[in-house]
């Protein structure tokens, strides 16, 4: 598995998210510039030039049309992805963390900042999904966070919850529609910051990564908490791999906390877990900073990581990866297999 | 749970751990009301004067003053001495002193002081006068004090039959402010008996067989023990920092770096004698002190050297003998104070006077020399070169205070001395300096204190600097580790060697002569671990930042021998290499099967955790665990077998290893069984649940009408295909092919033919 390294950007990196066909990458970073790159050979297409800040988020809608982005300069930006013409900017007091288009395209929501007075809110935004269309200025819900502020939020499967993950270690779930909070559940370590929440394919059930060196697999309907992924260092990203049952985390120590024995003791390494079985199954070494964000390409062919470093490393897999099974996953493919055929030569 | 001090005295305790009877405070809670009522505690009541008229009362007040001076500060008037009605005084007084530690200070050390021949003084205080002087308050009968029925109390030793029935070892970890005791599970993760909260507030250790988990707390040491982990004793020692058992457990020495300070309203367990002192010695069985001392101060040799120093305490101060029957303290310089269990009396009423002693150690095993037939216990102790007297090494044996043998060393700087486990050896490490003193040597004399006469053999002379020592445990092997320069503050620790040394074969049970065996240069190395059993030894550089190798060495290989070494009983061959990164800790399994290093986050904060060898070096296990701290094994007591029990073992030890092998084979097979069975039941509950969701949120989308993303993607693609497929028509549209031929002719020739 050769990596590609990316190394457009100036500084560390923020997010990264594949579009869902899986070719192209958006990457953004603290150096204020939106890069969008071919997955599959990391050739850049182009950048996305407008931000003031450092930007935090990003996020493409179901078909590749629009591209919503989050930045320190306290705007949530509308990008059309072909010509890389800026649609619309919303201003907001604070600076916005995340964004994220609902799985129709047709909503947006904002995590913005707790700061200078202004308590941390979640915003929706209505979005028409047409590119010459006119956006409409006014937030469509305000949730305010009263408690702890949210650091990640997400649209759950038919846009029906808000879910939220806060700087306290909760997850809390909201009414999509009228905002109000259905639950609030101490799912990480108590004060731990939940750094990352991401879907799986069909969003009822995502991961979340947390400062307390822990990943967990939770359900949109109930908050249930199906799988803990135990790493040995605060972990700032993860991903869930579609096609095969792995998970993917990413972290490493802060740079504050690294000692000079360097590499060894970073912990710079994207790791590979069991989605079922929680077991480490293997590790990818490269960053030499803490790993900002993970990304599984959703066509199942690879990933990519962002660092503290500024690098982009895409990585595609390789044989070894779809070969790999734990006895009981092949008995039970063989099963389906036997079952189809069966199934099969009955139709005939 | 917090098994803490504070909370042991609280009366709102509703744990099942400790019984609440056990704690008697009531004694104390009367005494301190009783003096909130009153304040005459700087009162005392003096008995016991010679009775005088009033002209002569001035005379004894002053007489009584010069006595009553010496504890504190009193004065004429603040003596009350009463007149009767015979124009005689009442044969007591009243004296005041300027503060109540003052008073507590004179009936500590006046009363039955004699005042002349005929009078004895007793000193009470008021309050006790008052409290236990009056009609009715103190029982004129005699009732026995109720002996409490016998309870049975659990098995102590429980922990030598390991209900897998595999003779595990249990050891502590300390990490966070959790401490919990578990099975060592090999390669699998430790079976956990108990895990507690804060149980301790610095750290924990095990009493020297096992039966003990001791904690430690800012009121005291506690020690649990027993299958269900509860409370055995409780030794209150204020602020105590260390702990130290006799071996065998019968008694506890306690230090603090603070004196005992003892409040006024007394101690629950100490006296005002123990006021000021930094050891207790308790006997653990009672719980109860038997004596306290205070700490000496260590600048005996006033140089300026020592001043330099930060003052060090030497531990343990209180050294005890292989049986628990005497208990030694060093006066350096001086004398050693032996002291006799369970009396603490010293020893013939006085300190063993030893001119410039600086250094003693008992011998850790009762040992029965040539043709000696009488009880005794061994130390040895040396002394430096005195004007012209040499150095001296020498063995003591006590009661006798017997020299049993000396040496007398020249141009010493150093010694040290190193008992092998069974006493049978001792070795004792001199350091010398040539004439200029500008070079050392070391030289190794190994006392055979087992042989008639106690002959002294000088091994070796090492040019290095030795840095440590250790004898094999029941063996007669030791490794020394030397190292070129005297280790200082350099960047880059020096390399170090390893030598190993064994006695020559001789013949019948004879032990030959030591022989150096082997020595390995260029190493990091500077800690050696010996398993219990002997045999194997690991050598490790430990606490440094730059190499963190264990080396695991056999030194009865069952292999060919090298020809050099074939007069030698070793025969010397590396196993394994090891690498735990930041180890700061290494210790033997009491068994001498598995090894555990650690690196605690007492000394950094690197990759705290710790990892498990089987004794040839294989890692078995590691574990990463944040603020792990400490490690220990539970020691074992010593075995109840026989000799020829043992023996007998030893005989049939192909068919046990027979057996316990196969039940390895089997639990390993049906443990893989038990793993692939939760696979497998863990992936069908996935997809069971995943069946039911996906189902689910089918129904809720055609219910609410919202379209499936990927239909919207479909949908974008075919559009896209579309205009593409228009754009194309209509360039196709647009498009008019002309053909268009040319021809030109270039020349023109013509030609006739014919």
């Amino acid at each position: 598995m050769r990596p590609i390294l990316l190394a457009g950007h100036e500084r560390a990196l923020t997010q990264i998210r594949y579009n869902r066909d899986g070719d192209l990458i958006f990457s953004v970073s603290k150096d204020q510039v939106i890069c969008v790159w071919f997955s599959h050979n990391g050739e850049r297409l182009g950048t996305y030039r407008g931000h003031q800040g450092a930007i935090w988020t990003i996020d493409i809608d179901p078909t590749s049309t629009l591209l919503a982005s989050g930045s320190a300069d306290n705007t949530i930006r509308l990008w059309e992805i072909k010509t890389g013409k800026l649609l619309k900017t919303w201003d907001f007091p604070t600076a916005v963390k995340r964004v994220e288009f609902s799985e129709d395209g047709t909503k947006l929501l904002g995590v913005t900042e707790k700061r200078m007075g202004h308590l941390g809110t979640i915003v929706v935004l209505d979005i028409k999904p047409d590119v010459d269309a006119e956006q409409a200025d006014e937030k469509a819900l305000t949730i305010v966070c009263q408690e702890s502020k949210a650091t990640v939020a997400g649209w759950s499967y038919l846009s029906k919850y808000i879910i939220a993950g806060h700087e306290d270690g909760s997850v809390s779930q909201y009414d999509a529609k009228t905002g109000d909070l259905i639950y609030n559940l101490p799912i990480h370590e108590l004060n731990q910051p939940i750094t990352d929440l991401q879907w799986s394919h069909d969003r009822t059930y995502f991961i979340t990564a947390s400062k307390d060196k822990t990943a967990k697999l939770i359900t949109a309907k109930d908050l249930e908490v199906l799988k803990t992924y135990t790493a040995d260092t605060p972990l700032n990203s993860a991903t869930i791999t579609p096609k095969k049952d792995f998970v993917i985390l990413g972290g490493g120590q802060a740079a504050m906390d690294v000692t000079t024995t360097a590499a060894r003791q970073g912990k710079f390494e994207a790791r590979f877990y069991h989605k079922i079985f929680e077991d480490e199954i293997g590790r990818v070494r490269g960053h030499f900073g803490p790993l900002n964000t993970v990304a599984a390409d959703p066509t199942g062919k690879g990933y990519a990581s962002g660092g503290e470093d500024g690098y982009v490393r895409v990585h595609h897999f390789d044989k070894g990866y779809y070969d790999f099974m734990y006895e009981v996953e092949r008995e039970r493919a063989n099963k389906l297999a036997q079952a189809q055929a069966q199934a099969g030569t009955a139709t005939a | 749970m917090a098994p803490s001090f504070d909370h042991l005295r609280e009366e709102d305790l509703d744990e099942e751990d400790f019984d609440m009877d056990e704690v008697d405070i009531s004694d104390l809670r009367e005494k301190y009301e009783v003096q909130l009522e009153q304040g005459y505690d700087a009162f005392v009541v003096i008995d016991g004067l010679p009775a005088v008229t009033a002209e002569q009362k001035p005379k004894l007040v002053k007489f009584l003053l010069k006595k009553l001076n010496t504890v504190g500060r009193t004065s004429e008037d603040a003596i009350f001495m009463p007149l009767g009605d015979d124009g005689m005084t009442l044969r007591f007084a009243f004296v005041e002193y300027s503060s109540p530690a003052e008073a507590a200070a004179a009936v500590r050390q006046l009363d039955l002081v004699p005042l002349d021949k005929k009078h004895t003084l007793r000193v009470n205080k008021l309050t006790d006068v008052d409290r236990y002087g009056r009609e009715g308050r103190v029982d004129e009968e005699y009732t026995p004090p109720a002996i409490e029925p016998f309870q049975e109390k659990e098995h102590l030793r429980w922990f030598m039959a390991d209900p897998a029935g595999r003779g595990r070892d249990q050891f502590v970890m300390f990490r966070g402010d959790t401490v919990g005791v578990f099975w060592n599970n090999e390669k699998d993760q430790p079976e956990n008996i108990v895990d507690r909260q804060q149980w301790t507030e610095t750290f924990v250790q095990w009493s020297p067989q096992g039966t003990y988990l001791t904690s430690v707390h800012a009121q005291g040491v506690l020690l649990w023990g027993g299958a269900s982990w509860s409370r055995m004793r409780r030794f209150p020692h204020p602020f105590v920092n260390l702990v130290a058992f006799s071996p065998n457990e019968k008694y506890l020495v306690t230090w603090s770096n603070r004196p005992i300070s003892i409040p006024d309203s007394g101690h629950p367990v100490l006296s005002l004698d123990d006021d000021g002192k930094n050891y207790i010695i308790w006997d653990i069985e009672t719980a109860k002190p038997l004596r306290s001392f205070a700490q000496q101060d260590v600048t005996g040799a006033a140089d300026d050297h020592a001043q330099k120093k930060p003052a060090k305490f030497p531990w343990p101060a209180f050294k005890w003998s292989a049986d628990d029957k005497y208990v030694a303290r060093l006066n350096q310089g001086t004398s050693i104070s032996v002291y006799e269990l369970p009396k603490m009396n010293l020893l013939d009423k006085s300190a063993i006077k030893i001119e410039g002693v600086m250094d003693f150690e008992w011998a850790p095993a009762s040992v029965r020399r040539d043709g000696v037939k009488t009880y005794e216990q061994l130390f040895c102790f040396w002394t430096p070169e005195i004007g012209s007297n040499p150095a001296r090494v020498a063995l003591m044996s006590v009661p006798s205070k017997q020299i049993v043998r000396s040496l007398n060393l020249f141009s010493v700087s150093d010694v040290k001395m190193h008992w092998q486990s069974e006493a049978s050896y001792l070795c004792v490490k001199v350091d010398r300096h040539s004439k200029s003193k500008k070079s050392q040597a070391t030289t190794l004399e190994i006392f055979r204190v087992k042989e008639k006469g106690v002959p002294v053999e000088v091994v070796d002379t090492v040019k290095d600097t030795v840095i440590n020592f250790a004898w094999e445990p029941k063996g007669d092997r030791f490794v020394i580790i030397t190292t070129t320069e005297p280790v200082g503050a350099t960047a880059v620790p020096p390399k170090t060697s390893v030598s190993f040394f064994c006695p020559e074969r001789a013949k019948g049970n004879a032990v030959g002569n030591f022989k150096h065996l082997r020595t390995l240069d260029k190493k990091n190395s500077n800690a050696i671990y010996w398993s219990p059993k002997g045999r194997f030894v690991v050598i490790a550089a430990v606490g440094n930042s730059q190499s963190s190798d264990l080396e695991f060495y056999d030194l009865d290989f069952e292999g060919e021998k090298p020809e050099a070494e074939k007069d030698l009983t070793a025969n010397l061959q590396q196993m394994n290499l090891a690498d735990h990164y930041g180890v700061t800790d290494i210790e033997w399994d009491p068994s001498g099967r598995y090894v555990a290093s650690w690196a605690s986050a007492w000394k950094h904060s690197m990759e705290n955790g710790y990892h498990l060898y089987d004794f040839r070096g294989e890692l078995l296990r590691e574990e990463a665990i944040e603020k792990f701290k400490q490690f220990a094994w539970r020691p074992r007591p010593p075995t109840l077998l026989s000799k020829e029990e043992q023996k007998q073992v030893r005989k049939n030890l192909r068919e046990y290893s027979r057996i316990f092998e196969q039940e390895d084979a089997e639990r390993i097979s049906s443990a893989d069984v038990a793993v692939v069975e939760a696979r497998r039941r863990l992936l069908n509950e996935w997809y069971a649940w995943r069946e039911s969701i996906e189902e689910e949120v089918d129904e809720e989308r055609a219910a609410l009408g919202l379209p499936d993303p990927e239909e919207l993607l479909r949908k974008k693609a075919e559009e896209i295909e579309k205009a593409r497929a228009a754009a194309a028509d209509a360039e196709k549209a647009e498009e008019e092919i002309v053909e268009e031929l040319m021809e030109e002719v270039l020349e023109e020739t013509e030609e006739i033919i014919n």
